[in-house]
């Protein structure tokens, strides 16, 4: 079996991917407020990755 | 909806639920919503394969200490949760040690998270057979 061997930004984003179309089909009831939530997620999703990760560069000194 | 009418609807919502659990997206496939239902299937086979070729671990039921149980348990119910997936990849033999490495924790991550994302779909499924949903 072929292996996969992502790094951890692109891990992050595709995890972010797949959970926000999930988020937004679930808890939205019309396709435009699904596609719109869904959007809103995977904007915070990758906001904090991105903002948590200089925090940690800039904390790391 | 009350224990009564819920009980009432059950031929509505336990095919659903049995064809939601086993194919991820297929409850919704029942019901007629065929883009969700596929969405549905990418994502949670998506996030599952991507699991399995970062080799993640698939947990086994192991009871302990609270936290040994919460993670071993909870992460079994999780994995089992994917359905099809998990059983074709257990019936295939897919057995990745539980080892250190990131790579290797990311994937049980995803696995973990493909089968919490058909439980969400379940439910999803679940309140659009009972008519709370469209």
């Amino acid at each position: 079996m072929p292996k996969m061997g992502l790094s951890h930004l692109e891990t992050s984003l595709l995890m972010a991917l797949v959970i926000s179309v999930v988020l937004g089909i679930t808890t939205k009831k019309t396709q435009n407020e699904q596609l719109r939530y869904g959007l809103k997620c995977l904007g915070y999703f990758v906001g904090t990755v991105f903002g948590l990760g200089w925090l940690m560069y800039l904390g790391h000194g | 909806m009350g224990e009564a009418s819920a009980l009432a609807t059950v031929n509505k919502w336990a095919p659903v639920i049995a064809v939601g659990w086993l194919i991820p997206g297929g409850g919704h496939f029942l019901l007629g919503k065929r883009l969700r239902g596929a969405l549905l299937f990418g994502c949670v086979m998506l996030s599952f394969v991507a699991g399995m070729l970062m080799r993640g671990y698939l947990f086994e039921w192991q009871t302990g200490d609270l936290f040994t149980t919460l993670i071993y348990c909870g992460g079994y119910i999780a994995n089992l949760a994917s359905g099809i997936p998990y059983l074709f990849a257990r019936w295939l033999g897919y057995d990745a040690p539980d080892m250190a490495g990131h790579v290797i924790d990311y994937g049980t991550k995803f696995l973990v998270c493909a089968g919490l994302m058909n439980i969400l779909a379940l439910v999803d499924a679940f309140e659009i057979a009972t008519g709370k949903k469209d």
